[in-house]
């Protein structure tokens, strides 16, 4: 419980962080996109019977700097690039279960995620490699803000755009990877989307936003380890239900305040009472 | 530091040519020169190519033909030094409304560019000053999308000239912007251009703005029809005459290109 709560708030932290970026370049999907390429990089190695995280790795960040690299010189729109990477994972893992004969237990570990098995090797590096992806943004997030804000203006300003666009696939590729273990391939897109879609609801700032996305990101992930401890269900499905009813309470409560504003809800009077 | 003095000009334009995919001619020979403490107004229909002007001279379309100067330098040998004494406002369109960003952080993207290396302060100052200058301070913790379209057109300038360029271009900055708030975002760029000391280049369709503004006018239509005093190209029927003359024949060329580039989209007349 308590790797399983280190190694969950690292990675919430992380997924909110890189996902802020994404969604606001309206490439909320490339996560999803890069989840199935680690599938099918898993598959690799389970089919190899190498280590599978390391294969995930290396074939997700090859997959993703070449399709981005695609997309710089022939123009495919980035929705494209989506659904290639998505569909070219996918089939080559189901190609390589196919071959070695089905499902392995590791596989649907991968799958739908296995946040309280983690043990304490696997916790030191998702540790590690969520301080250096955080550092890293950490150094580059006034220019990634920029060009995200408008990438023309970002390069007339001197901006290398290409190379801290490289920077970041590269950060978002790892930081999927590394996230696997917690919700799966299956449901890691929501982490990454869901804090940063209701954290951009009532962020006044990026900065802002940025800290309340993490914010959310980490209760939620907290609060669907303890859930699913509590109640028996999988940690994954709970911490991602937990995100989408922070979600849609941030959107309830957000319509209620404007409506009240606006005078169609009229708050209790106690003074029109009578007694 | 660069040194200008009337004798160096600020931008210097020779037999510029560019082609989109070697096919469509955006920019025909196209030659001027433009003085310090000028305010150039840069007129022409939609796809006369004033935008592609635009991107040859900050180096974003480098494979032009001819030759780009600015403060005496070519642009594309020393491109980040000449740039970080530019301020460049795009069209409002290219702008992600929903951005989070508030006002503060957006003018302080200025500042990223810049060669010079400032301080937490000193940074600050200068946003603050930018803000100043274009009557913001007020809204300095508001979102972009918070404000009207005129005062993010102001957000826009005051990020364009944070780091005290010697230069600013703005392309249209005023499309899609009701007529008051034009009104005080072209006192704004006679301000600038006036007491700051700034020389501007100002792409627009309001020929009634540029004539109020503008000192000197380049008229293209890909290209150059006339490059002058502002005074004789205003002043000129027969010039005014032409004028709208190529931005009819341009209309037909685009519709006609577009026609043959992506036949679905383009609507029958």
């Amino acid at each position: 419980m308590q790797r399983a709560l280190i190694s969950g708030i690292a990675v919430a932290t992380i997924c909110s962080a890189i996902g802020l970026f994404l969604v606001l370049r309206k490439h909320s999907l490339f996560g999803d996109a890069m989840s199935h390429v680690a599938f099918g990089g898993l598959s690799i190695g389970l089919f190899l019977n190498l280590y599978p995280t390391w294969t995930a790795y290396a074939f997700t960040l090859i997959a993703a700097l070449g399709i981005t690299k695609m997309t710089d010189s022939i123009k495919i729109p980035p929705d494209s690039s989506v659904a290639i990477l998505l569909s070219s994972g996918l089939a080559t893992g189901i190609v390589l279960i196919s071959l070695s004969g089905g499902y392995s237990l590791d596989l649907f570990s991968f799958l739908f995620g296995s946040i309280l098995l983690i043990s304490t090797q696997d916790t030191i590096t998702i540790v590690f490699l969520s301080i250096s992806i955080l550092s890293i943004i950490v150094i580059m997030y006034r220019r990634l803000m920029y060009i995200t804000f408008d990438d023309k203006q970002a390069r007339v300003s001197g901006i290398n755009v290409k190379f801290a666009n490289y920077i970041f696939i590269v950060l978002a590729a790892i930081t999927v990877v590394t996230s696997i273990r917690l919700v799966g391939v299956l449901l890691i897109s929501a982490l990454i989307v869901l804090p940063n879609i209701t954290a951009i609801l009532f962020g006044k700032g990026f900065k802002k936003t940025a800290v309340i996305s993490v914010g959310i990101a980490v209760v939620s992930v907290v609060l669907g380890i303890i859930i699913s401890y509590l109640a028996n269900v999988a940690p994954a499905g709970a911490i991602v239900l937990t995100s989408v009813a922070i979600f849609l309470c941030t959107i309830v409560t957000r319509e209620i305040r404007k409506s009240i504003r606006s005078g169609k809800i009229t708050e209790p009077n106690v003074h029109n009472r009578s007694h | 530091m660069l040194n200008l003095t009337s004798a160096n000009p600020i931008v210097e334009i020779d037999h510029l040519s560019y082609w989109y995919d070697s096919s469509f001619l955006s920019l025909d020979d196209i030659s001027f020169v433009m003085e310090q403490a000028d305010l150039l107004g840069i007129i022409g229909p939609n796809g006369a190519g004033k935008t592609t002007l635009f991107n040859c001279i900050l180096g974003i379309l480098p494979d032009y033909r001819g030759t780009v100067k600015l403060f005496g330098k070519e642009i594309m040998k020393n491109r980040k030094v000449l740039l970080s004494n530019v301020g460049y406002v795009p069209q409002h369109t290219s702008i992600e409304q929903s951005f989070p960003a508030n006002i503060e952080e957006i003018i302080s993207f200025g500042l990223l560019g810049s060669l010079e290396k400032f301080s937490r302060s000193y940074a600050k100052d200068q946003v603050h000053k930018a803000m100043q200058i274009v009557g913001l301070t007020d809204k300095k913790n508001k979102r972009f999308n918070e404000l009207s379209g005129g005062q993010q057109q102001r957000v826009l300038i005051a990020k364009a000239m944070v780091h005290n360029p010697k230069l600013l271009i703005l392309d249209e900055p005023t499309s899609g912007i009701d007529e008051d708030t034009q009104d005080k975002f072209y006192d704004l760029i006679r301000k600038l251009n006036a007491e700051e000391k700034i020389s501007i280049i100002l792409s627009s369709h309001d020929l009634d703005a540029i004539s109020k503004l503008a000192n000197k006018v380049a008229c293209i239509n890909r290209k150059m029809h006339f490059h002058g005093d502002a005074k004789d190209f205003f002043g000129d029927e027969n010039m005014l005459k032409t004028y709208y003359e190529s931005a009819m024949q341009a209309h037909l060329r685009l519709h006609q290109f577009n026609a043959k580039s992506n036949p679905q989209n383009v609507p029958s007349t």
